[in-house]
């Protein structure tokens, strides 16, 4: 699958009429853009707008492209954006496999849908975890879905919040690696928003503090 | 086809519609008869002569005084009830088990609650047998009228009783609005005690928030049909029984009067409306010098001990008048002053059981159909807020209340005008819409809080995995929100299960519920087959809160965080 830049054309996004953020970026398939800043500059909202869920009270002008895709139109269903919270957000009236699968693409073969489940889980070294309840895992088992959960659903460019905060450091370094590892190896364009340092020097791209 | 957030944005509208409408379509169906237009009956003419007739009822105007006073006194002792219950245990342990209690208290219907408290506190009931005669003296049930006293304290009492809960679920849901927990914090750390802390600190932010369910209260208390009629004087009743009579009334001319009684009930409770709205002034007036006295601990004992006492009476009372209505179920023989019955039967469960197939069988199918309309609009008005990304207007949630601020028989009764005159037959499918009015109220208030706090990052994450804001609804908020879905299913049923007037007047007397069955038992003397009603009209409640609670556990039975509840 091939992908393309996501361009932030001078995003101004304002508060009630006061300005909270500015910015203008071009984040090249694989690349990941550090957004840093202490909390309340509005990195937070500004990844918001990009999925297309600018709280009430908040408005933005600019242009968000993917490729020749003009994104502020669509509806966030319709964006082709993987985003990461801090929480897993493993929806918990579902099992394991079964948030996978609400990732996934519609169509094929209920068997073809749990192989490719089955796949995955494999993947991420969770073989065997399809009917497990969400909340039985470990946080780290729970973060590797959740990835995922992500990538299975095809993403052309991918919005990370904070997503290593909630983890202890031990894993904090193990999720770090997996979700940098797949963003380059497929291409990903990606806008990180973190206010760890660290975050930032392992993604190992461009960086703007606010 | 209309897309999906088309239709979900169309909800609140119609929803408001289908209050807003029956109400002034009721109100407009009554004024007119009262001023003697109403052709099917033969009214062609505008006259003044119903009123007339009004005014030489014989007891007009002790009527009025029953229904004012009733009113007000159970309102009041219900507000003053529910401020020391809150004051007394806020925050403490047994706190949870009153809101553990507070949803099936609330689910037990006025007329079973009526019917056990009229029977616990006879001369004969079981209270006077529990005392007698080693404490009383009595070997004959003593000579006190009860219920139906004159001054109508068996009705306020009653009234009383189903006010407290209803007031204590709208306080618990508004403490929180008002950072309750932290005010009282603030004012122990200050050394104030724990009542007073509570009535200077937290009162004065908590009750705006439950003024209009306290509105919906004198409203209810001065209009009420069947706990009066259960517990209040016959000759003469309150002013709301004796128009019911009127509709019933073979003579169909009475029905002028009627309406003319209807709007002078409207009257009323407005009058009560407004002698509280005074009572507010009054008090706001004396309090704010009260509030700023620095007294810390004053009366703190005294309140405590009236809190907890008021608190322990009100569920003592409603558990007897429940074991009052199991053993008159059973009773045979049972002479007075024996507090168990000397021969255990089944006979009146029997007896009633054969008769019971019609109205168990309506009572259930109007429940549920009336509580599927009502949980679907409630479900669509939610969800709408959701795309419109703003809650319900202040004018809309009023309206939500509508049913509830409006006597149930000045509107019923000109609903029922209007289906006269418009030919159309009275039967289920009006009589289920008629009780959508009550129960839509009731599964919005007890839905909202839950569906209105569930951390939207789920919706947003379903959205950016692809899923349209139809799939989000119905594949991630619909069966997350599952249980406190059922439970305002619960709560629903439960309400329209204990509908009385309009099963009456919209099934034109010809729909017979377990209700309808039971309020006629009730004024008959057979107070073994009514307590077998009563009972059967608190299990149906019952089983409803019982699934409630049930299914989610069975469904998720291996989805851990679906049952600790952090899920919503």
């Amino acid at each position: 699958m091939t992908t393309a830049p996501l361009r932030l054309d001078e995003i101004v996004i304002t508060h009630e009429g006061k300005p909270l953020i500015e910015v203008s970026a071009r984040i090249e398939p694989g690349e990941i853009l550090t957004l840093m800043g202490p909390s309340g500059v509005g990195k937070s909202t500004l990844l918001a707008h990009v999925a297309g869920f600018l709280p009430l009270g908040f408005r933005a002008s600019g242009r968000i492209r993917l490729g020749e895709t003009e994104l502020g139109r669509l509806p966030p269903e319709r964006r082709g954006l993987g985003l990461l919270f801090q929480d897993p957000l493993l929806f918990p009236h579902l099992d394991v496999g079964g948030n996978l699968a609400f990732g996934m693409p519609a169509g094929g073969a209920r068997r073809q849908r749990r192989s490719e489940v089955e796949a995955a889980l494999d993947d991420i070294g969770l073989a065997g975890f399809a009917e497990r309840d969400p909340a039985t895992l470990s946080g780290g088992q729970r973060a590797r879905v959740a990835l995922m959960r992500v990538l299975l659903a095809r993403p052309r460019a991918m919005l990370l919040d904070e997503p290593f905060s909630k983890l202890d450091t031990a894993l904090r370094d193990e999720m770090r690696r997996l979700v940098f590892e797949r963003i380059r190896r497929d291409a990903l364009p990606t806008l990180m928003v973190t206010h760890d340092r660290a975050d930032a020097e392992a993604a190992g791209g461009p960086l703007i503090e606010l | 086809m209309p897309s999906f957030v088309t239709t979900i944005r169309a909800a609140p509208a119609m929803t408001l519609a289908l209050l807003i409408l029956p109400v002034l379509l009721g109100l407009a169906g009554v004024i007119a008869p009262a001023f003697g237009w109403h052709p099917a009956l033969g009214g062609e003419t505008l006259t003044l002569n119903h009123w007339r007739a009004l005014g030489d009822t014989p007891g007009l105007v002790e009527m009025v005084r029953l229904s004012l006073f009733t009113g007000i006194a159970s309102a009041l002792a219900a507000f003053v009830s529910v401020a020391l219950c809150l004051a007394t245990f806020l925050e403490t342990r047994f706190f949870g088990t009153i809101r553990r209690l507070l949803s099936p208290l609330l689910a037990v219907p006025h007329a079973a609650a009526a019917i056990g408290l009229a029977f616990l506190l006879t001369p004969s009931g079981l209270a006077s047998r529990l005392v007698s005669p080693w404490l009383s003296g009595w070997s004959q049930p003593p000579d006190y009228l009860f219920p139906g006293d004159e001054a109508g304290l068996a009705l306020i009492l009653g009234l009383t009783l189903k006010e407290i809960p209803f007031l204590l679920l709208m306080s618990l849901a508004a403490l929180p609005q008002c950072r309750a927990g932290e005010r009282l914090m603030m004012a122990r750390a200050l050394g104030y005690g724990r009542l007073n802390g509570f009535l200077k600190g937290v009162m004065p932010a908590l009750y705006p928030l439950i003024r209009l369910p306290l509105y919906a209260v004198i409203v209810f208390a001065t209009a009420n049909i069947e706990v009066a009629m259960i517990l209040g004087p016959s000759t003469p009743p309150t002013l709301a029984v004796a128009v019911v009579r009127w509709l019933g009334d073979p003579d169909l001319t009475m029905r002028f009067q009627a309406a003319a009684g209807a709007l002078l009930q409207i009257g009323i409770t407005a009058a009560a409306l407004l002698i509280w709205w005074l009572g507010e002034r009054l008090v706001s007036r004396l309090g704010a010098a009260w509030l700023r006295d620095g007294h810390r601990r004053r009366g703190e004992y005294l309140g405590r001990g009236l809190g907890s006492l008021v608190t322990w009476l009100a569920i003592g009372v409603l558990l007897a008048a429940l074991a009052g209505l199991i053993l008159w179920s059973l009773a045979g023989y049972w002479p007075f002053p024996d507090a168990w019955p000397a021969t255990p039967t089944l006979h009146a469960w029997r007896q009633a059981t054969m008769g019971l197939g019609a109205s168990l069988s309506s009572t259930v199918t109007i429940g549920l159909a009336a509580t599927g309309i009502a949980l679907a609009l409630t479900l669509g008005c939610l969800e709408a807020e959701t795309h419109r990304r703003r809650p319900l207007g202040a004018g809309a949630q009023l309206i939500l209340y509508l049913p509830l601020l409006v006597p149930q028989v000045a509107f019923l009764q000109g609903l029922v005008q209007w289906q006269a005159q418009m030919g159309l037959a009275p039967g289920w499918p009006v009589v289920t819409l008629g009780h959508v009015l009550f129960v839509l109220p009731y599964t919005f208030l007890s839905l909202a809080e839950s569906y209105r706090r569930q951390d939207p990052r789920w919706r947003q994450v379903a959205a950016t995995l692809g899923a349209s804001p139809a799939s989000v609804f119905l594949r991630v908020r619909l069966p997350m929100l599952a249980a406190p879905i059922l439970v305002a299913g619960a709560v629903g049923f439960a309400v329209s299960v204990g509908q009385y007037l309009p099963t009456l007047l919209l099934g034109a007397g010809r729909l017979t519920t377990l209700t309808t069955e039971a309020v006629n038992l009730a004024s008959g003397g057979d107070r073994r087959l009514t307590a077998v009603y009563a009972l059967y009209q608190l299990a149906l409640p019952a089983l409803g809160f019982l699934l409630a609670t049930a299914l989610p556990r069975l469904w998720w039975r291996d989805r851990r965080q679906m049952l600790t509840g952090d899920a919503a």
